[in-house]
């Protein structure tokens, strides 16, 4: 039994997406700032009601969560940065939750925002981690692409899965990106499309790859009393966890930290995989979505090819996954790429994700992952969010 | 199987010759480390020196036990491939130019797993090699090979590219007169270079390595004079633009040290041909060379030095002679600065006395032309920055890595011995 205490009285609102762009003259500053104003307006707030702060994304150099107290007029008695990628906004819950349970903060808003400069993607690469810089950049100069290619392949050969299996994946996730008028992807992609598209590195070709791109997402988290204080339709928080660097000595990444921990988000969430009504996986390739489907307990090690041939993963399916279409399907505005998932999940479990509702959506488990710091992603995050009443 | 190289065409004058790019060349200080070790073609990690675990990537404490004293020592380089991509599209000028360019992740038998670039003769899942060699960016890469040397292997572009291989390019030797000339010139012959200049001063003044270097065929005599600046950028007018690779093996060398001399004029002569003549060398061939770094299959590669060992820590039998080339040796380290944006390789060969009259007095071991000639061709084949040709050279390297100031005491009699 983990000492690891609940979530209660802590709860989620405000879920807020500022539509992305491909490209975008605005700055990191500018995004968040859209993001930030969108919630506090959904929640009937003013930037002087909150009192924490929480940041992540990869282009707001050279400022931190430090800068943007004083660039967005913000007064927070506390503050946080989170560096972490795909795996930054269920740390940000983390983080944040355990600020508001404590007393540390009432108020708490979660922002992630990228922009997209024509030579955004370049520089990010040029400066990501000293490892990169060291030891894989300098290979081919191929960036994440190159890194899950060969993830990729040893996934395959290890397991058996093939290319169409990856394909199933994002094919619903277009399905399911149709019905969100804010992704970038507007055109159905088939299977037929998927397995002719341009290689990028082998094994992996265009319609594995997200889309760069400029957005931004937010939300706000304070005490249940508070939200219903206020009015504001909330999600509740049964369980969340996270975990850096595991399986050192895996010669390469065929399973993430969630392995380490996942019974015990389960244990603290008082249930099963069985009971989860839709999963929002980080989506950077879909070999990835496809070992967060095993390490996440719904099926064992190497049998996600099967479970996806065996599951309608759109939105009216019976595994409902990446409901909003993913990074895949709606784009990757940098760190807002490990907030969509839980942004559009909060959406679900409060009834008000509109054109991509799952219909009875009570229970949404989110699952982060990111930081190719080396050769694998370090950073993995996984929450279970619930409805008021599930 | 890798497919040869077909000699180039004539180049098309009236076509913009490509400029040079480069991989990505930023390193952390600690991975300079493999960048020193790929200088030799030795292939080194950091081995903790206190639970032993070989460390990769290049890091400043042990990811076992946090020490900070991990030493670089040479490594097995046997390992498995476990997975591999070829790259089509990148966002950096120089892989976007060569794509589809083949890498992979490799478990190596010392421990770490590596990425690396991947020879196209390497078979999936297969066994490999890791060579540690220099990349364009004049920085360390590692390459798997296959475990066995396969045919003409050299040929593959992704290896050609980290060598400074002489098949198929033109080579400058800068003094037919130095004895080490017609063997430099018969081996370079041999290693399939398409020709080969040789450059003589004062032509009218009989040597005896002439008919040596006539009779070895297919190369070309021009006159050219290291000491006279006029001289030298006539030559790099109208062989410039022909030259791959440039050996300079000129050489003026007396005995003595500064007292046993009576005045400056040997050693204005030693400064004059080891120094200002590598330095006019520089100034007229070397533009031209950087500008052809990426000038197809006999592309301008390498800038090769001969220099004496005692360049690192002067003789004092041949005090001043060791002091022209301490300039020279300092020239070159700024030689390859200069040369780094375009990828141009600056490679030196160390090498201790050598077999001809002006040795005479010196006990052995002395190296033979051949042996010079030998660790050129090896270096060029290798892409090194530094070669220590025959024992005195690698017993002198030795030395100064562990204590420069007891090397000194020994080359200049201070220990008596």
């Amino acid at each position: 039994m983990s000492r690891r205490q609940s979530y209660d009285g802590v709860v989620l609102v405000a879920p807020y997406s500022e539509p992305y762009q491909r490209y975008s003259i605005e700055t990191a500053h500018w995004w968040i700032a859209r993001a930030l104003r969108g919630s506090l307006q959904s929640a009937g707030l003013k930037s002087g009601d909150l009192d924490g702060f929480s940041v992540a994304s990869f282009t707001l150099f050279p400022d931190t969560a430090v800068g943007l107290t004083q660039h967005l007029g913000l007064c927070p008695r506390w503050l946080d940065h989170i560096p972490m990628g795909g795996a930054s906004g269920v740390v940000a819950l983390r983080r944040a939750a355990r600020a508001v349970q404590a007393g540390d903060a009432d108020i708490v808003a979660c922002v992630a925002g990228d922009t997209n400069h024509i030579d955004s993607f370049r520089n990010m690469l040029s400066s990501f981690s000293r490892f990169a810089m060291d030891a894989s950049y300098p290979y081919g100069y191929g960036g994440p692409n190159a890194n899950f290619a060969l993830l990729t392949d040893r996934y395959m050969q290890t397991y058996g899965a093939t290319r169409e299996d990856f394909g199933r994946i994002c094919v619903a996730q277009r399905a399911n990106a149709l019905k969100n008028p804010g992704a970038v992807m507007k055109k159905p992609l088939s299977l037929d499309d998927y397995m002719a598209a341009r290689p990028i590195a082998d094994p992996i070709a265009l319609f594995d790859c997200v889309m760069p791109c400029a957005g931004s997402e937010a939300f706000l988290v304070m005490t249940e009393d508070e939200a219903v204080k206020r009015n504001l339709p909330f999600a509740r928080i049964a369980g969340a966890i996270e975990r850096h660097n595991a399986f050192p000595d895996d010669p390469i990444q065929l399973r993430g930290g969630w392995v380490m921990d996942i019974d015990e988000l389960y244990e603290q969430a008082r249930t099963t995989p069985d009971t989860i009504d839709l999963l929002q996986t980080y989506d950077d390739y879909p070999v990835i979505s496809m070992m967060q489907i095993e390490d996440l307990g719904f099926c064992a090690k190497g049998d996600a090819a099967a479970f996806v041939r065996a599951h309608d993963l759109t939105i009216t399916g019976n595994f409902p996954h990446n409901t909003s279409g993913g990074q895949l399907s709606a784009g990757q505005a940098g760190a807002a790429g490990g907030f969509i998932g839980l942004v559009e999940a909060i959406r679900q479990v409060t009834g008000t994700a509109g054109p991509t509702q799952v219909a009875d959506a009570r229970r949404a488990m989110v699952s982060g992952f990111g930081m190719i710091n080396y050769d694998r992603g370090v950073c993995s995050s996984a929450a279970i969010i619930t409805s008021e009443t599930a | 199987m890798t497919t040869p190289l077909t000699p180039p065409p004539r180049k098309d004058p009236q076509k913009r010759t490509v400029s040079p790019t480069q991989p990505p060349g930023m390193r952390s200080r600690a991975s300079l480390g493999l960048s020193a070790a790929a200088a030799e073609g030795r292939f080194a990690l950091q081995t903790c020196a206190e639970c032993g675990k070989v460390q990769y990537p290049p890091r400043d404490a042990c990811s076992g036990c946090l020490s900070t004293d991990m030493p670089w020592r040479d490594v097995s380089p046997s390992g498995t491939l476990l997975a591999e991509t070829t790259i089509r599209t990148s966002v950096n000028l120089y892989f976007r130019e060569r794509a589809p360019w083949r890498t992979g992740s490799v478990q190596l038998d010392a421990g770490p797993v590596i990425l690396c670039h991947v020879h196209n003769d390497c078979d999936r899942n297969g066994r490999v090699q890791i060579w540690n060699r220099l990349d364009r960016s004049g920085q360390a890469v590692l390459l798997a090979v296959p475990e066995e040397r396969t045919p003409v292997m050299e040929d593959d572009p992704q290896l050609r590219a980290m060598t400074s291989d002489p098949k198929h390019r033109r080579a400058l030797i800068t003094d037919a007169r130095n004895p080490n000339a017609p063997a430099l010139a018969a081996a370079l012959k041999q290693a399939g270079a398409s020709m080969i200049f040789v450059a003589e001063a004062e032509s009218w003044r009989p040597y005896p390595g002439r008919k040596a270097l006539e009779d070895i065929g297919g190369i070309e005599l021009l006159q050219m004079d290291v000491t006279d600046t006029s001289s030298v950028q006539r030559m790099a007018g109208e062989y410039g633009g022909k030259t791959d690779i440039l050996i300079n093996n000129a050489r003026f060398i007396r005995p003595g040290g500064a007292l046993a001399r009576g005045d400056v004029a040997f050693a204005r002569d030693e400064m004059e041909v080891n120094y200002l003549g590598l330095l006019r060398l520089a100034q007229a061939f070397g533009p031209a060379m950087c500008g052809r770094a990426a000038d197809g299959v006999n592309s301008a590669v390498a800038w090769v030095n001969i220099l004496s060992a005692w360049s690192l820590s002067n003789n004092a039998e041949f005090g001043c002679f060791s002091a022209s080339n301490a300039a020279a040796y300092s020239l070159s380290q700024n030689l390859r600065a200069e040369f780094r944006p375009s990828g141009l390789r600056v490679m030196n060969v160390f090498t201790g006395p050598t077999e001809d009259s002006w040795f005479q007095p010196v006990p052995p071991p002395k190296v033979t032309p051949q042996a010079i000639a030998r660790s050129v061709i090896g270096g060029l084949r290798d892409g090194l920055e530094d070669v220590w040709c025959g024992d005195v050279a690698k017993d002198m390297r030795e030395r100064f890595l562990q204590n420069p100031k007891i090397l000194e005491r020994e080359m200049t009699g201070g220990g008596q011995g």
